[in-house]
């Protein structure tokens, strides 16, 4: 009758071995990581990294509220969702030029089955061109044209409007490409021009589709040209960048606040008009 | 009796003018009016100096960066601490993404409505701290962490952190709350409590979006975490602002192609692994 005696069924696991393997291999990644990323919690709390963090959070209460700041903080709020919306502007110039040049739904070789050598390498380099222009973020753009031409808005609508005219180009030709083909390739084979094929063929069914897109982008656009600002390109940022370096706790709380509300404006308009015009 | 044929219903419709282009209940008309005037009024009011831009001194300029950037540097010292900076940028990533889950799942349960019948106080403030998280940029959050947690990567490290844990949480907690509820009723109808409910019925689900919406972080992380440092919070980014200050474009140059590779490393790794999970 005796059994053998189990251990309490809490501490019967059959997969205890996988499992301590798999936490001692995961800790083994882990420490190289931890001392790559200089990650000493402690100094948070070391006495005089404290009080200075704390003499500057102190400050963050109450935010600074007098009628001239609170001005201020509007104007350079109005010209952070400025410097996106003149951003995205020009990256729309740029964006839909290249997006027709790259749209292989515009094809009229690939009417015939394959596209042709030469306008296939065309598409190609445009479509080279968009990533080439996407994948340096625009901080860095922000950070070159400062460069150029002085500190500013200039170098924040310069740097949006060209990383995001890559953002835009892509996803535009995505769109385009991944919707109905078959008005656009019926007006393209009983002779309309690439232009009137976009118009009446491509345009209508992919309408709602690219403003929502576009919409979403200014919503983001708005967010990073707050945080270009702090590369010295104008807007929201520049101002909050400027209080930090003062240790200016008050006011940078209440520019934070402007920015949250901000960020949650754009993102009520923009879910608004997309309703509105989806 | 006879049925008279009216002539309007004939072979051809009658003559109708197309409707005018702009009228007053038009939505659309109006809105793409608002949006004329929104970026009209953001050209006027912005200082932009495009006679500065398009001068033929600082086209001069633009042409000699471009010529110096074509030309990177590549001495084996740089290199090496290039390679370090890369290194650096990739574990502030995952360590900041690893932070950003495991705050993000503590934070997602208190978050979320375990079933129909939990009160979930604690449901609105939570969600309202993880968006406040979430709407503070890496940027603006690492700018103020190196106030704290010094210069370096850890400040960069934090910030991922605190922003990712933000929308970690939410999609978290949203996961949670779209959990199938079957086997968490099962158990709790056994008196199971709440604590192993969540552990052995909710979590196990939910595990593998969990999983991908992380990695999915991650990819952004890194994306983010090369830039951080221009505030001084580590990697690569703190590298591009000290070399780019000093106007030294070869390393400048080198330190943005090291970018450019990290980000194509990263999007080709992803769509690997997108493809293995999803056979």
């Amino acid at each position: 009758m005796s059994a053998v005696a189990l251990p309490r069924p809490e501490l019967r696991d059959p997969a205890w071995a996988r499992r301590v393997f798999g936490a001692s291999v995961a800790a083994v990644l882990l420490v190289p990581l931890l001392v790559a990323t200089e990650f000493r919690p402690w100094v948070l709390v070391e006495p005089d990294n404290l009080k200075v963090t704390l003499r500057f959070l102190g400050d963050f209460l109450p935010p600074k509220v007098d009628p001239e700041f609170l001005a201020l903080v509007a104007r350079e709020a109005w010209r952070t969702v400025a410097i996106a919306t003149a951003g995205i502007a020009l990256a729309l110039v740029l964006a839909i030029p290249l997006t027709l040049a790259s749209s292989a739904a515009l094809s009229v070789s690939a009417l015939a089955g394959r596209m042709h050598a030469l306008p296939f390498a065309l598409r190609q380099s445009v479509r080279g061109l968009l990533i080439v222009l996407r994948s340096v973020p625009e901080l860095v753009w922000a950070l070159v044209f400062v460069r150029v031409v002085g500190l500013g808005p200039t170098a924040g609508v310069l740097a949006i409007a060209l990383t995001y005219s890559g953002m835009l180009g892509k996803v535009y030709g995505e769109i385009l490409e991944s919707g109905e083909a078959h008005p656009a390739t019926a007006l393209l084979r009983n002779g309309a021009g690439r232009l009137q094929a976009f118009f009446y063929g491509l345009l209508p069914t992919n309408a709602a589709e690219l403003t929502s897109y576009t919409v979403y982008r200014w919503e983001c656009a708005i967010r990073s040209s707050a945080v270009l600002g702090f590369v010295g390109a104008g807007g929201l940022g520049m101002q909050m960048d400027m209080s930090m370096k003062m240790f200016n706790g008050s006011e940078v709380s209440t520019m934070l606040l402007a920015f949250i509300f901000l960020v949650w404006l754009a993102d009520l308009a923009s879910a608004a008009l997309r309703r509105a015009l989806g | 009796m006879s049925v008279v044929a009216r002539p309007a219903e004939a072979a051809n419709l009658p003559y109708k003018a197309p409707p005018p282009i702009f009228h007053a209940r038009c939505l659309a008309c109006w809105v793409l009016v608002g949006v004329a005037a929104l970026v009209a009024a953001s050209f006027a009011t912005l200082d932009l100096r495009w006679s500065q831009f398009f001068s033929v001194e600082s086209m001069q300029r633009m042409g000699r960066f471009a010529g110096e950037l074509l030309s990177p540097a590549t001495e084996a010292k740089f290199l090496a601490r290039l390679a370090a900076a890369s290194l650096e940028t990739l574990a502030m990533s995952a360590v900041g993404t690893l932070l950003a889950a495991a705050f993000g799942l503590l934070l997602a349960v208190p978050a979320s409505r375990g079933h129909a019948g939990d009160r979930a106080l604690a449901r609105a403030p939570t969600r309202l701290l993880l968006n406040a998280l979430r709407s503070i940029p890496e940027l603006v959050s690492a700018a103020l962490l190196v106030v704290s947690a010094g210069l370096g990567p850890f400040a960069g490290t934090l910030a991922l952190a605190a922003h990712t844990t933000g929308v970690l949480g939410r999609l978290f907690a949203e996961a949670i709350e779209n959990a199938p509820p079957g086997p968490g009723f099962a158990l709790r109808a056994a008196g199971v409590g709440e604590a192993r409910v969540f552990l052995y019925a909710t979590l196990p689900q939910v595990a593998p979006q969990l999983l991908s919406y992380t990695l999915y972080r991650w990819e952004n992380n890194i994306r983010a975490a090369a830039v951080l440092g221009v505030v001084g919070a580590g990697g690569l980014g703190q590298m591009l602002a000290f070399h780019m200050g000093l106007f030294q474009m070869g390393e400048t140059s080198s330190i943005l192609i090291a970018m450019m590779l990290l980000v194509a490393l990263v999007d080709v790794g992803s769509y690997l692994l997108r493809r293995a999970l999803a056979r």
